[in-house]
């Protein structure tokens, strides 16, 4: 279970400090939940909060009770969190299956490679010996990042916009990769999303707008406010 | 042979016994061990210090180790060895120094090879250069290479400095004939207060030459690196060249690449990157579980892999 309990972030921008996250409150214990909302609503700043890769200004976030603000990136990956990053990461020399084998903390065998490698509809024979570098695809890192997710296995995975560069046949099978994970997952996924088939299955939907969660619920719930997340001016609304 | 030059030639060739094939291992200035095929013949100059290594024309599938090892402080010398390699042939050659120092003079191997290689032939080569022991004195290395490559020729060379080579310049100029390929392969470490310098240049005389220089390094502490690449096209060739180095600590390395197209369809490209590691790789692999310090090892050894 992951709370999070009055956490605000703000960042400094030349001379003035931009407040990007706002008191948020929040307790996941869910098998799937979304987040969704506008560009710019926070939604990714709030993962990486969660992941330790920025420290909140205030606020405190816990992990099964634990309170882990101050822990490390490392530390807190130990505990059980894992984060897909929106834009993978690119590495000259290391190949898909030393990445895999990093993600499962062990040396990793060529059935198990193959295993991770077909959730994400990758054949392992293709893949295993390649560097992860810029020989790679954005959808093939994409992929490959997702499995590095799926082999560790923690308590609390964050994905942060799974789908982006992803073309349309291979969304049909990401859909398909995570309607298996909310089956089979023994923890918590968290997933940020604009697509609404994501939203379609998750089991609870969080609303961010302007740093703040504006509504948590169901889908019937939260998607008809979607429209009006963003707090636009007359022409801007006139118009949409 | 002792324990200390058994490990040497460990590193350097990674040879435990004597290898197959033809060999020549030089230890502290002198033959240790030679031995020729009825295709390479292996001769000791007269006029100076080294060898001569003659194949003949067709010889396939067959390897020659020259390997060196130094480990008396104090010893300084110039070795020339000079590769003639038949029309046809098709070899591995494995050479590679290594110094074990643990007194307080400098040792010093400059080790000069000279290629020439005959129409077609095929060859490959390895180099490898190694330091070890805890004394004062200073491991110097100097590897000069010259390559000249006849028409339909190939020599793809590999070369190695991972650790304990405190000073390093290291020459390789080529010339390329019609048809003709070389591909160079560089991977540099260097740490405390070494110092390596490349100097690279090629000269492509015919056309469809072509020639490939990559070099990956990875500069830590107060080393300091200097990478200097020179590519002349002087026909319809293809000539390219790639810096890419990893900075850390208070290292600096530093890349001056000059082409020159002496020809209309010369096609000559040059890449280099010099910077620390990425920020969002080291995070990468934190989120895997790693820690800051284990995170960085995993993209080094990478990078030098």
């Amino acid at each position: 279970m992951l709370e999070l309990k009055g956490v605000c972030y703000s960042a400094e921008d030349e001379s003035r400090e931009a407040e990007i996250l706002k008191d948020i409150n929040v307790t996941i214990d869910d098998r799937f939940i979304a987040v969704t909302g506008p560009n710019g609503s926070g939604k990714s700043t709030l993962a990486k909060i969660v992941a330790g890769i920025l420290k909140p200004t205030a606020g405190q976030i816990l992990l099964d009770g634990v309170d882990i603000t101050d822990l490390s990136i490392t530390e807190r990956a130990n505990l059980g969190i894992s984060f897909a990053f929106q834009q993978p990461v690119r590495f000259k020399g290391i190949t898909v299956r030393e990445l895999l084998s990093i993600a499962a903390g062990k040396n990793a065998s060529m059935a198990e490679i193959c295993n991770m490698l077909s959730e994400v509809g990758l054949c392992a024979r293709d893949y295993v010996n390649r560097e992860v570098n810029a020989s790679l695809s954005g959808g093939e890192l994409k992929r490959i990042e997702i499995a590095m997710i799926m082999a560790r296995g923690t308590k609390v995975s964050i994905f942060d916009e799974p789908e982006a560069g992803i073309d349309l046949w291979s969304f049909q099978n990401l859909i398909h990769v995570f309607e298996k994970m909310h089956e089979e997952i023994n923890g918590s996924i968290l997933i940020i999303s604009h697509q609404e088939r994501i939203l379609n299955i998750a089991d609870r939907i969080i609303l961010l707008a302007d740093g703040q969660i504006k509504k948590v619920g169901s889908k019937e719930e939260v998607i008809p406010e979607l429209l009006g997340a963003g707090a636009h001016c007359k022409t801007l609304t006139d118009k949409l | 042979m002792d324990a200390i030059q058994r490990n040497l030639l460990e590193q350097v060739a990674g040879l435990h016994e004597i290898p197959a094939g033809a060999y020549n291992i030089r230890a502290n200035g002198q033959m240790a061990a030679r031995n020729t095929t009825a295709n390479i013949d292996i001769v000791t100059k007269k006029d100076c210090s080294g060898i001569d290594i003659r194949i003949r024309p067709g010889t396939r599938n067959e390897s020659v180790h020259i390997p060196v090892v130094l480990s008396q402080s104090g010893l300084k010398e110039s070795v020339y060895n000079d590769f003639f390699v038949g029309e046809d042939a098709d070899v591995t050659i494995i050479a590679g120094c290594g110094i074990h120092n643990s007194g307080d003079g400098a040792s010093e191997h400059s080790g000069i090879h000279r290629f020439y290689v005959g129409k077609n032939a095929k060859v490959r080569y390895v180099e490898k250069h190694y330091g070890s022991g805890d004394g004062n004195g200073e491991r110097i290395m100097n590897p000069a290479t010259e390559i000249h490559l006849d028409q339909g020729a190939s020599l793809e060379m590999d070369t190695v400095q991972i650790k304990g080579i405190d000073s390093t310049k290291r020459v390789t100029k080529a010339e390329v004939a019609e048809g003709a390929s070389l591909v160079i392969r560089e991977k540099i470490m260097t740490h405390g207060r070494q110092y390596a310098e490349t100097d690279f240049s090629v000269d492509m005389n015919g056309d469809d030459s072509s020639v490939n220089l990559i070099s990956r390094s990875v500069a830590k502490e107060h080393s300091r690196q200097l990478f200097k690449s020179r590519i002349v096209g002087n026909g319809k060739c293809h000539g390219h060249s790639e810096c890419d180095a990893i900075i850390m600590d208070a290292a600096s390395v530093s890349a001056i690449p000059e082409l020159t197209a002496n020809n209309i369809d010369a096609n000559l490209i040059h890449e280099a990157a010099i910077g620390k590691i990425a920020g969002e790789q080291l995070m990468k692999l934190m989120t895997l579980g790693l820690t800051e310090k284990e995170a960085e090892e995993q993209i080094v050894n990478g990078f030098l892999k």
